[in-house]
């Protein structure tokens, strides 16, 4: 069935208002889209890593979830879910759900609880299989407690532990490829999107993950208007901004064979990225030209990697 | 109809576990309680139980995915030892914050350094304000026999709190000794089902686990988790005296040997009660009025109980098998002394830090402390109230 925005809007809300999230922040759209990617008669467990959603969605004595939630701590949401998982299976085998009480076991960190601290627990839920999906909300550093470094933090942005000054000019190494790390686990499915227009890729990259048996895992870049400093109203200028640029490509790796989702007409300078964030203004600065540069030889190459493996 | 058997206390736990058959068991190896996931993965492997059993990437992994299972509404169990216990540390407090009552099995080794795999407390007594609760044993028949009676402890509803069951690291994880075991209809028809209320894959009702609790709602739930820790103390005590109407064997906090007319006394932990009890023997022959206190739980601390059996005695000694490096006694000391503190008359107290990292621990050693304690209740002279036992002298 073709996706359509308007019947998706008008499916039951599964991530209530009222959450704490900031103005403009992405992560809530990713939690309402998620749960959307559910089919409506499937209930589901979600498993979130300690973060920003953490806190800002299940303050007691309220919640924003409509469907089961667990939150234990910072670098194990795979883990719980494993057990959540295992605890599924056995409770189907002994009869203690029917046939018909089907439940989405689905785990959500950001990008310090995936990437770094929860990069252990990832790996070791994905190599043993577990029939859940991984949401990461890739905000690229530690938003929760105020935009410290990640290892998903690109080259060059600033951060609170990375700032740009006299002697800097913001991160020194480049983003982790999370992605590509998850792919070599030999996962079923493998996505990386944002964002964009009418969240058609987001839409159906997220059902397919969901729907498809094993361990899968969407990586979803979620911009954050505090950390990398814009307008909160310019969420879907910077996303369309990530993906016109090939900074952050969309595409799946279904079975280990890559496909790209969308290949821009034309792709932007990186700059166009860029110049929008006040994290990367200090590159702007006469002087430090050279690490729009550097940037942009990075993203070619990468972009170019990822055009070989989708052949 | 108990069973006779030899096993080492791994394979006890390994039993007592098969009979209860958990939904799920996560597992990450380490020594020495590796035998009880080996043992379990076997009974797996011939279709002896139905659990989903994990094999983890680490021990935080292991306790995290128990506690994914406790929530989702199963039994869930796991093992560890020493440096895999401190490595759960943090899911060990939000396991009890949780109140999500998961069983586990504790080797008991020294930490690290420099590296040891033998047996001492520092691993659980480090733990110790985690929780959960803790039951310790002297032997394979004892570790066998808190297990069955864990689940039961830890799933009550005035109680909710995760359990660990403590062994001696090989001195009883490894030694095989004569057992009696239960039946498996018997067993699993004192553990009973679990049955909790409210878990997350309960079709008809969500429950979300986990919150962000903000000053005005914080404590109160730290309250009724030490309330619960409260609770358990009666629990305990019903649960054994169950288990001594089905099964005859009798538990209690704490077991009190020769302690009638005791005037000097030992309080012990795990295997060492059985050295000092022959040491204690000894003492009676020759007319000395030695008694002894073997703790089974630690947690909750049963200190009105302990200053109670304490209150007549005019010397004690406190053992404890783990350094607090607290400069003034080991966790146990502490806790002793600190019950006994209201006391009218109370003892004279002294604190003896030994068998650190699997160092022996013989009678005449045991009967060296007695001495000691004998010549504080002549003289009324503590002298000094923290020392070692069995230490080689500084080169």
């Amino acid at each position: 069935m073709a996706y359509n925005l308007k019947e998706e809007m008008n499916k039951k809300e599964r991530f209530y208002p009222g959450h704490r999230l900031c103005a403009g922040c992405a992560a809530g759209i990713v939690c309402r889209g998620m749960m959307r990617a559910l089919n409506p008669e499937d209930k589901a467990v979600i498993c979130n890593a300690t973060g920003c959603l953490e806190v800002s969605s299940f303050q007691y004595p309220f919640t924003s979830w409509d469907d089961s939630y667990i939150h234990t701590a910072f670098e194990n949401a795979s883990a719980t879910a494993s057990g959540v998982e295992a605890a599924y299976r056995v409770m189907k085998r002994k009869g203690r759900l029917s046939d018909r009480e089907n439940f989405k076991i689905l785990a959500i960190g950001g990008d310090g609880g995936t990437y770094d601290i929860g990069f252990q627990s990832l790996s070791g839920a994905l190599e043993r299989g577990h029939d859940f999906t991984y949401f990461c909300y890739d905000n690229n550093a530690y938003m929760n407690t105020g935009t410290q470094r990640s290892s998903a933090t690109p080259r060059f942005a600033s951060a609170t532990t990375t700032p740009a000054g006299l002697e800097s000019v913001g991160k020194k190494q480049a983003q982790k490829d999370l992605t590509g790390i998850v792919v070599a686990h030999g996962s079923p499915y493998v996505a990386q999107t944002t964002l964009i227009g009418n969240l058609k890729d987001f839409h159906e990259k997220a059902h397919r993950a969901i729907y498809t048996k094993g361990p899968t895992f969407v990586n979803v870049l979620t911009p954050c208007p505090r950390g990398w400093q814009y307008p909160a109203d310019e969420l879907i200028d910077i996303c369309k901004a990530a993906v016109e640029t090939c900074v952050w490509p969309l595409y799946e790796v279904v079975n280990g064979e890559y496909r790209l989702t969308y290949e821009p007409r034309k792709k932007l300078p990186v700059e166009e990225f860029m110049r929008k964030q006040g994290r990367f203004s200090h590159c702007f600065k006469s002087g430090n030209e050279w690490t729009i540069e550097v940037a942009q030889e990075y993203v070619d190459k990468k972009w170019e990697e990822l055009l070989k493996l989708c052949k | 109809m108990s069973i006779r058997e030899r096993l080492s206390g791994n394979e006890a736990i390994a039993t007592a576990m098969r009979q209860i058959d958990p939904d799920v068991f996560a597992m990450f190896p380490i020594t020495p309680s590796t035998e009880i996931p080996q043992y379990f993965a076997q009974y797996v492997a011939d279709g002896r139980v139905n659990t989903e059993f994990i094999c983890v990437e680490s021990e935080h992994s292991s306790l995290s995915a128990c506690l994914g299972a406790e929530a989702a509404g199963v039994r869930a169990v796991t093992a560890t030892s020493s440096a895999g216990l401190s490595y759960m540390n943090e899911v060990l407090y939000v396991a009890a914050s949780l109140r999500l009552p998961v069983v586990l099995a504790v080797a008991n080794r020294a930490l690290t350094g420099p590296i040891n795999i033998n047996h001492d407390y520092s691993d659980s007594m480090a733990e110790r304000d985690s929780g959960f609760i803790q039951l310790y044993a002297e032997n394979n028949q004892e570790v066998y026999d808190n297990y069955l009676m864990a689940h039961r402890i830890a799933e009550h509803p005035s109680v909710r709190l995760p359990l660990m069951v403590c062994e001696d690291g090989f001195i009883t994880s490894h030694a095989i000794e004569n057992i009696e075991l239960e039946e498996d209809a018997a067993v699993k028809a004192f553990v009973g089902e679990y049955n909790p209320e409210h878990y997350l894959l309960k079709t008809e009702n969500p429950l979300a686990v986990g919150p962000y609790g903000v000053s005005a709602y914080y404590m109160e739930a730290r309250v009724a988790q030490a309330q619960a820790m409260k609770n358990a103390k009666q629990v305990i005590l019903d649960v054994a005296e169950d288990f001594k109407r089905t099964f005859g064997r009798s538990y209690g906090f704490f077991e009190e040997y020769r302690m009638e007319d005791a005037e000097l006394a030992m309080v012990i932990m795990g295997s060492s009660a059985g050295t000092a009890k022959a040491c204690v023997d000894e003492l009676r022959n020759e007319g000395i009025k030695a008694g002894l206190i073997k703790l089974r739980v630690f947690r909750p601390f049963p200190g009105e109980e302990l200053c109670k059996a304490l209150s007549a005695c005019k010397a004690v000694a406190v053992m404890d098998k783990s350094e607090g490096f607290s400069s003034c006694g080991g966790p146990l000391f502490s806790e002793t002394a600190g019950a006994c503190f209201n006391l009218d008359t109370r003892p004279k107290m002294i604190d003896i830090v030994y068998g650190l990292g699997g160092r022996d621990f013989t009678v005449a050693q045991a009967k060296r402390v007695f001495l000691r304690l004998d010549e504080i209740r002549k003289t009324g002279e503590t002298g000094p109230v923290y020392s070692w036992l069995g230490e080689r002298s500084a080169v």
